[in-house]
Parts: C-alpha cells; sequence; structure tokens
C-alpha cells in the first residue's frame, strides 16, 4: 500500500451507515420485485465496493494485486450468472 | 524506533518477486477462495430461491431490526481494525491495542446476537430442516458465522501480540494481515444481509 494513503475512514464509515439504513427502508418499499432487486443488488455493491476499496485498500495497492481479485470477481459473476440465467431465459 | 532499526527490520523480510509482502499476497489468495466458496453458497440460494414457486417474506420470520444493528455492529468493527492500523503505522501503540480491543468486542457482540437470534428462530420452530428457506437461511449465515468466529479467534491472538508489545511502526504485517480477513468478513455480511434479510 501507498504510504501516502490516507482515506477518510469516517467519512466512509458514515456512507455505509447511510446506505445501510436507506437499504433497510426501501426493502419495506412496495414497489415491483424486480425494481426491489435491482436496487438491493447496487446498494449492498457499493457498500462492499467501498469496503475494498478504502478498508482492504484495494484502492492503493499494486495492479498485480487488483488483476488477481479481478479475476476471481469475474468468474464469480459468471458463476452466479449462469444460475440466474437458468430461470430467465427462455426455455428452448 | 531509529532509522537504521527499521531498516534492519525490513532487511529481515525475504525479497517478494511482485513487490507485496507474502503474508499479504498470502491473505489475498486465500481471500479469493473464500469468494469463490461464499459465491457459490449465494448462486446455490440464488438458483433454489429462482427455482421455488413461492418463497416466504423474510421480514415474516426474521428480525430484520435486530441484524441491522448487527450489519452496524460489523461495519463499526471494520472502522476500528482500520483505524488500529492506521495507529500502528504511524507509531501510536496505545491506540493500536485500544481499537484492536474494540475490534475484538465488535466481533464478539456480533456473535452474540447471531447466537441469540438462532435459538430465538430455533424456539420459534424455524430450523434447518423444516423448509428450503430455513436451510439455505443457517447454512449461508451459519458458515459466515463460523468465519466470524475464526476472525474473532485470531483477533484475540492479534490483540494479545499487540498488548505484549510485539508490533512496532516498522513491524506490523499480522495487524494487516488480519485486517483484510476482517473486512473481507465484514464485505461478504454486506451481501449476504441484503440478499437473504431484505429480498
Amino acid at each position: 500500500m501507498s504510504d501516502h494513503a490516507h482515506p477518510n475512514y469516517l467519512a466512509i464509515f458514515w456512507i455505509l451507515l447511510a446506505v445501510t439504513i436507506v437499504e433497510v427502508g426501501y426493502s419495506f418499499l412496495k414497489v415491483p420485485r424486480a425494481v426491489l432487486i435491482g436496487g438491493l443488488v447496487l446498494l449492498a455493491g457499493f457498500k462492499a465496493l467501498l469496503v475494498a476499496l478504502y478498508f482492504m485498500h484495494l484502492k492503493f495497492e499494486r495492479k498485480t494485486l487488483g488483476i488477481i481479485v479481478g479475476s476471481t470477481l469475474i468468474l464469480g459473476v459468471i458463476l452466479v450468472s449462469v444460475g440466474i440465467g437458468e430461470h430467465v431465459l427462455p426455455k428452448p | 524506533m531509529s532509522s537504521h532499526a527499521v531498516a534492519h527490520e525490513h532487511a529481515l523480510e525475504p525479497p517478494s518477486a511482485t513487490g507485496i509482502p507474502h503474508d499479504k499476497m498470502g491473505m489475498w489468495v486465500f481471500l479469493c477462495s473464500e469468494v469463490m466458496f461464499f459465491t457459490g453458497l449465494i448462486g446455490s440460494y440464488i438458483v433454489l430461491r429462482f427455482a421455488s414457486p413461492s418463497w416466504p417474506h423474510p421480514g415474516n420470520t426474521l428480525n430484520i431490526w435486530l441484524t441491522a444493528l448487527n450489519t452496524f455492529i460489523l461495519i463499526c468493527s471494520s472502522v476500528t481494525m482500520v483505524k488500529a492500523l492506521e495507529s500502528v503505522r504511524n507509531g501510536d501503540l496505545a491506540k493500536l491495542k485500544l481499537f484492536l480491543s474494540m475490534t475484538l468486542l465488535g466481533g464478539s457482540i456480533f456473535l452474540s446476537i447471531q447466537v441469540y437470534e438462532y435459538r430465538h428462530l430455533l424456539h420459534a420452530g424455524f430450523n434447518p430442516h423444516g423448509s428450503l428457506f430455513g436451510s439455505v437461511f443457517y447454512t449461508t449465515t451459519g458458515f459466515h458465522g463460523f468465519h466470524v468466529f475464526c476472525g474473532v479467534v485470531c483477533m484475540a491472538f492479534v490483540t494479545g501480540k499487540a498488548f505484549l508489545g510485539k508490533y512496532t511502526q516498522a513491524h506490523h504485517q499480522g495487524v494487516e494481515t488480519i485486517g483484510l480477513y476482517w473486512h473481507f468478513v465484514d464485505l461478504v455480511w454486506i451481501i449476504l444481509f441484503t440478499i437473504i434479510y431484505l429480498f
């Protein structure tokens, strides 16, 4: 990690807290299921990204590490997408 | 610590071809395998849920607000963990001990609340073999809880070492390594809380 990386951890904490409150409130809204799930996934993804980039310092690490972690995430997304696709895509 | 002593401690560390310390690289590779482990669990949950003709609303069975509080506690423990690392990098060993102890406390409270939640749910008849939802719920949150438990045990070890004065401004790789694991556990919970409790 770079010696010059000093993120404002408390600011990130407040953002995480605020997004968590928004998430819980949003989950009680009467909106179409797809909109609800899409919104919640986006909010959770945003929170996870903040933790990875700033608390785990991925933003300040060498590119090598980013490539290793990024490759794993891509494989993970493919794995989950195949599972979803089986049910969402029209059957032949 | 003098610059000579700092240089000496760095000289003790074996060289790394990637420029990333070996323990840190090892932890990241381990975390990548953990990503695939939890992706498997989450993927199974999604497949089972989409395949089910009906799925109970989690809010009717689970205590959303209690778990939201638990999520808040875990996020707080992530902040104290990163502050512990920042403290030791700045050479403030008193704050290192304080923040590590707070992280340990946060993890222990999280586990205690999860045990309380399980006891309450089991008493109410919501068990792992009663329904698909129950099976998925206990499997995913149970494995995560086990990871938190392992993290708390390791955190206790690292905190003990901090109190014994084993970490210095120049030598604190153990703090960074356990910190990575701890933030990962927090990150996974952020995802699990959303998909298990709020969908």
